[in-house]
């Protein structure tokens, strides 16, 4: 049979190792494939029994086994699961619960006080009591027999340029598909033990916690903290006998920049899958003095289209200067390139047709038309292209190079972030008059210039119960004058070289 | 320690680093933060910060960070 639910992956390995860990974090907390599969099954039984179906659940828990039990839980009940975070400002949650309309959400007995303080007035319910209470055979099969595999299973959120974050919708096709190539690509098994860096509220997160339930393999979540000190990192990574990582450039340059494969190898590591970010020449030839023995492979992809879309074999020492290349499509992806016509050409925007790109932005007509939009080059039928606004190139060996961005969007520490998304949050100070943010490639930092009335400081603890933390401008200057162009349009590219230069004093 | 200070306070400016020693329990610095502090204390105290005292202990206070600083230095 055809698998059309990311759920009979579960299914088929919970028969096969039901006592295997599936999951475990740092503190202790571990859950079995069986303890998963009864948990989310129970959870499911529960969402639809108390009425709920086809809508978005807000998951709002702690990063553990049980979160993930929770996720399946809701594509049992039929629903799709949007993860949230504590370490979420306020303001974008409740801008993340305005854009859904949700009539229920998922805690945990750590979570559900802060639960209760945000303006959601739906289902509260927690993990703990629906996760025991068994579940309905009866039920299930009958929400498993009405569902087809184009029905959502997640949402997650990005950076959106007018302020307002998109919502990123997500069907078990497109992530069937992705985990399929992402598989074969990156050679996951039964005995592949992921250590999990990205937050369970990233797409990023799926290349660890799918394929553990389609191999019955198992991931160990990281803790966050560890990202800070390196060599205990790299001993945690060693002591839970750790072989793949798919982890972000700057998790990986932390460790190798501040010397500590120096001090300790990583010795289980075979597969080390990085992404998001362009990685630093130097800090990849350590990594792989380091590690000689692994796979290393550059993947790209937006969160458009399920997860990632390319890949590189990096299995060769690189110039300074040189970039890795992001390589060829995963099977069943096809990239076109078009330039400003909309033709095809050796260099243009990335544009990704094919059964991983995703639904849309829920509750955003407008922001999908922009982005998801008709092949030009097919005028016959129907036919979705998802434009990602990254310009690449195809080398000599016809493999892609990221190139630059059309746009205002950066890459800072593996988050995705629209310099509009700041400055929109800033404007809707009454005592500001112009802002602009900047990023400074050179240092990794986000750059905000203003004027008005506005002191520096309490804009900067404004900001902070607006933005999460990675969106948070590293210097905020205050300007008298802003800089315009000819035209009248703020300056950036002046202030981008003003940032530049600065060496930090105002 | 003003030097010290500068660099921390260039990181987060509205930080009291006089008092605080939860540093990083309460999570006010980042992996970023540490990555750039490191490089900022060998570019302008010429110390340099092996990994093995990258551990919790020795960055919860400016102190604390100090105390590691002045040891590493006499070393």
């Amino acid at each position: 049979m055809q698998q059309r639910n990311v759920l009979q992956y579960l299914e088929a390995t919970v028969k096969e190792v039901p006592d295997k860990v599936a999951y475990e974090d740092a503190d202790g907390r571990a859950m079995t494939f069986r303890e998963v599969f009864d948990a989310s099954r129970s959870i499911g039984s529960c969402l639809a029994r108390e009425g709920f179906g086809h809508e978005p659940v807000i998951i709002f828990m702690e990063k553990t086994p049980m979160c993930v039990a929770t996720f399946f839980g809701t594509v049992y009940g039929g629903c799709f699961y949007v993860p949230i975070d504590e370490e979420m400002p306020a303001m974008r949650i409740d801008l993340i619960i305005k854009t859904l309309q949700p009539r229920v959400m998922i805690c945990d007995e750590k979570t559900v006080k802060k639960a209760q303080e945000l303006d959601f007035h739906g289902r509260i319910l927690v993990y703990e009591e629906i996760s025991a209470l068994g579940e309905d055979t009866g039920r299930l099969d009958e929400i498993r027999r009405e569902q087809i595999d184009t029905d959502p299973i997640y949402i997650v959120f990005t950076s959106g340029s007018t302020g307002v974050p998109k919502g990123v919708v997500a069907c078990h096709r497109s992530v069937i598909d992705y985990i399929e190539n992402l598989s074969e690509v990156l050679r996951f098994d039964r005995d592949t033990r992921f250590g999990n860096q990205s937050p369970f509220y990233f797409d990023a997160c799926l290349k660890e916690l799918y394929p553990t339930i389609k191999f019955g393999a198992s991931t160990v979540i990281v803790p966050r903290q560890l990202f800070m000190f390196p060599l205990k990192l790299v001993e945690f990574l060693n002591e839970k006998k750790i072989n793949t990582i798919c982890w972000v450039v700057s998790a990986l340059t932390m460790i190798s920049s501040l010397g500590a494969l120096k001090k300790e190898t990583p010795k289980y590591l075979k597969t080390i899958a990085f992404g998001s970010e362009v990685f630093p020449i130097k800090q990849f030839n350590r990594w792989r003095q380091a590690v000689p023995g692994a796979r290393f492979v550059n993947l790209y992809g937006p969160t458009e289209a399920t997860g990632m879309s390319c890949w590189y074999e990096a299995d060769r020492d690189f110039e300074e200067g040189e970039a890795i290349p992001i390589g060829r499509p995963f099977e069943n992806t096809r990239i076109l390139l078009l330039d400003d016509e909309d033709k095809l050409a050796d260099e243009g925007e990335i544009c990704i047709a094919g059964t991983p790109v995703t639904l849309g932005y829920f509750n955003a007509p407008d922001k999908t038309a922009e982005a998801f939009v008709q092949n030009p080059l097919n005028r016959n039928y129907p036919e979705t292209i998802y434009r990602t606004g990254d310009i690449a190139r195809r080398n000599e060996n016809g493999e892609l190079v990221f190139v630059s961005r059309k746009d205002y969007q950066i890459k800072h520490m593996g988050h995705r972030i629209e310099l509009g998304e700041i400055e929109a949050n800033v404007a809707t100070d009454d005592l500001i008059s112009l802002c602009c943010a900047v990023y400074v490639r050179e240092k990794d930092r986000i750059q905000l210039y203003y004027t008005g009335e506005r002191d520096e400081k309490e804009l900067g603890e404004s900001l902070k119960e607006h933005l999460p933390r990675y969106m948070l401008p590293g210097r905020i200057v205050k300007l008298d004058t802003m800089p315009l162009t000819p035209n009248g349009k703020i300056d950036r590219k002046l202030l981008s070289g003003m940032a530049a230069g600065s060496k930090g004093e105002r | 320690m003003e030097e010290l200070l500068e660099i921390l306070k260039d990181l987060h400016d509205d930080v009291d680093y006089e008092t605080c020693t939860t540093l990083i329990d309460d999570r006010i610095l980042d992996s970023f933060d540490i990555v750039t502090l490191v490089a900022e204390v060998d570019d302008k105290l010429d110390v340099q910060i092996p990994p093995e005292e990258l551990i919790p202990e020795n960055f919860n206070s400016a102190s604390a960070i100090w105390a590691l600083i002045e040891r590493l230095d006499n070393d």
